[in-house]
């Protein structure tokens, strides 16, 4: 709790950071517009205009500075637009009508939170196969750790066109990025964590006689459970960034991806940024989540969270 | 069907010789610990061409290795200037400005216990965002030429960097830091003798996560504007004209690049932090 003044000072100085420019990056779109419009703007042609800059030609035109806040299609939207336009689309709009980002949310989300289960179902089994069978240990591990380091999800777009050419829409293709993204982490995260019970424990379990399965049951899964919840974590943000970049440039028509995109390439730049921050919002709602069946989880299970 | 029979085949004797192996005697040698590996990925490759041409799948769908070695040898002047543009102009610009920026910041935000409380939570917060969606946007605000590249990755790679540099700055313990003082060493030789070496080993892991993110960063960004070099504009393009064996082709090279950037990484910790625990 002593880490909320903190926390809220960072916040508080990108906001401002992000405030102050706001005025030199629209500046010179606000200076073009205010003369059409009539008023007074200082060097007086826009190709004189070009040689200032942003901060130059507002110290020389401050009446503009707050027009700049206003703009209806600026390089940089201001907090309050941005919050304006989320505040509109999120509740001011009918859920399922096109423009409500609720409808959008739940385009990217549906697939986001389908591809995670799979990937993380599928990845505990394999964490299971890596630690019982030494040959899938030796012939798969080296290979699941070199995949970390490969940047799959830069091909997310050419999954989703070249599933679609088979004649796979909808929610599976999305599906299979976000399960790809979600699966390694959970298999090495899954492999460390049943591997975590010492020595000692192995050979106190060997004593009761019990079996592997006993052992598995008792022991690895439950001692597992902390590296689990780390791996889940870092799989869930996965998939939803795996999802989102999928829907980006393939034309999607809705989405996160889609409203992104679409804001961009019809100059509606709010549109792009409230997508964008509900991105955010929705990826630190999943990560607080998790984190917090975490901490509820391990608390009855006696260990503290890490 | 031939094919499809030697495919599985070949399949069951990989994994025959890979438990014989591994369960072994020589299941400690260097040389088969490297061995399994290479002959389960080997494996898969050539089950994948089997079965490409035992089932004659299109190559609009999914083209033969042979085939993607073949463009790999055939294209290599223009994989190499998509190499040149998307990975050393782009990703390892924006990489090295990304680190500075972020290795400053942790340094100017350590020399006050507030800063870093605040810091840490926001910078975990922010690392685990969808940062890449501000892509189109920077390539809107710096043209379509690398620069934007470098600073999409740039800000991609800022926050892991950030936090791991932090969190690694506040990894001494009081017995060493009271060691320093009986020295009489003030704030500057702390840093340098004691706190930055001590931090190494998470610096390192935020580098690390930061080089895959670099690669993300630069090809995606590419999708949204490009000069008609990069492999990220390679791999629309191509796309565009059904060329998979050149989507796949590009697909290696950033393969490659990815873990070659990582192993580099991974090689300087060694030397770096040759005293980590788990570095002996």
């Amino acid at each position: 709790m002593r880490s909320i003044l903190p926390v809220l000072t960072v916040v508080a100085a990108i906001l401002g950071i992000w405030l102050l420019a706001v005025i030199p990056m629209n500046m010179h779109l606000v200076a073009d517009q205010g003369q059409r419009d009539g008023l007074v703007v200082q060097p007086e042609t826009p190709a004189e205009r070009q040689e200032f800059s942003g901060l130059g030609l507002a110290m020389r035109n401050p009446d503009l500075i707050p027009l700049t806040y206003n703009f209806k299609r600026p390089r940089l939207p201001s907090p309050q637009q941005v919050a304006g336009e989320m505040y509109d689309t999120i509740f001011g709009k009918k859920i399922t009508s096109k423009r409500s980002l609720v409808y959008h949310g739940w385009v990217t989300l549906a697939p986001t939170l389908l591809g995670f289960v799979i990937g993380t179902g599928l990845g505990i089994l394999l964490a299971v196969g890596i630690v019982y069978s030494r040959v899938m240990d030796r012939s798969v591990m080296p290979w699941a750790i070199v995949s970390q380091t490969i940047p799959i999800l830069a091909l997310a777009p050419m999954v989703i066109v070249v599933l679609g050419s088979m004649g796979i829409q909808g929610l599976f293709p999305k599906s299979l990025i976000a399960a790809y993204l979600s699966f390694f982490p959970v298999v090495v995260g899954m492999v460390k964590g049943l591997r975590s019970p010492s020595g000692m424990q192995l050979d106190l379990l060997r004593t009761y006689h019990a079996s592997n399965t006993q052992g598995f049951w008792s022991l690895r899964l439950p001692a597992s459970l902390p590296y689990l919840f780390a791996s889940l974590k870092i799989g869930i943000s996965a998939s939803l960034v795996g999802t989102i970049v999928a829907e980006l440039p393939t034309g999607a028509r809705a989405g996160f991806g889609a409203r992104m995109l679409v804001g961009d390439q019809y100059g509606q730049p709010l549109v792009s940024w409230a997508a964008l921050f509900a991105a955010a919002l929705t990826a630190a709602a999943l990560v607080g989540l998790f984190s917090a069946i975490e901490r509820i989880t391990l608390k009855r299970m006696g260990m503290a969270a890490a | 069907m031939m094919y499809v029979l030697l495919a599985f085949g070949i399949w069951a004797a990989g994994w025959w010789l890979n438990l014989r192996l591994s369960n072994g005697s020589s299941a400690e040698l260097t040389a088969v610990k490297i061995a399994v590996p290479a002959i389960f990925g080997l494996t898969i490759v050539i089950v994948w061409e089997l079965m490409v041409r035992g089932f004659e799948v299109n190559p609009v769908i999914l083209p033969a290795p042979t085939s993607v070695l073949a463009r790999l040898a055939d294209e290599g002047s223009i994989l190499w200037a998509d190499f040149k543009q998307t990975v050393l102009k782009g990703a390892l610009v924006g990489y090295i400005i990304g680190a500075i920026a972020a290795f400053a910041v942790a340094i100017l935000a350590d020399r006050s216990e507030f800063l870093t409380r605040g810091i840490l939570p926001v910078g975990g917060f922010m690392a685990a965002l969808p940062i890449v969606g501000t892509a189109p946007i920077l390539v809107k605000w710096l043209g379509s030429d690398w620069e934007s590249k470098a600073a999409v990755v740039a800000v991609m790679v800022f926050f892991p960097i950030l936090v791991n540099t932090v969190a690694g700055l506040k990894d001494t313990n009081a017995m060493q830091r009271d060691l320093m003082r009986t020295y009489a060493a003030g704030y500057w030789p702390t840093l340098f003798k004691l706190r930055l070496p001590s931090a190494a080993p998470f610096i390192f892991n935020g580098l690390k996560i930061g080089t895959t993110l670099a690669l993300i960063g630069a090809i995606v960004a590419e999708f949204f504007g490009s000069p008609t070099v990069g492999m990220g504009f390679r791999i629309s393009t191509s796309f565009g004209q059904l060329a998979l064996d050149m989507v796949w082709a590009e697909i290696v090279v950033a393969a490659l690049a990815g873990s070659a950037f990582y192993g580099a990484m991974t090689w300087v910790e060694k030397r770096v932090t040759f005293w980590h625990p788990s570095q002996r």
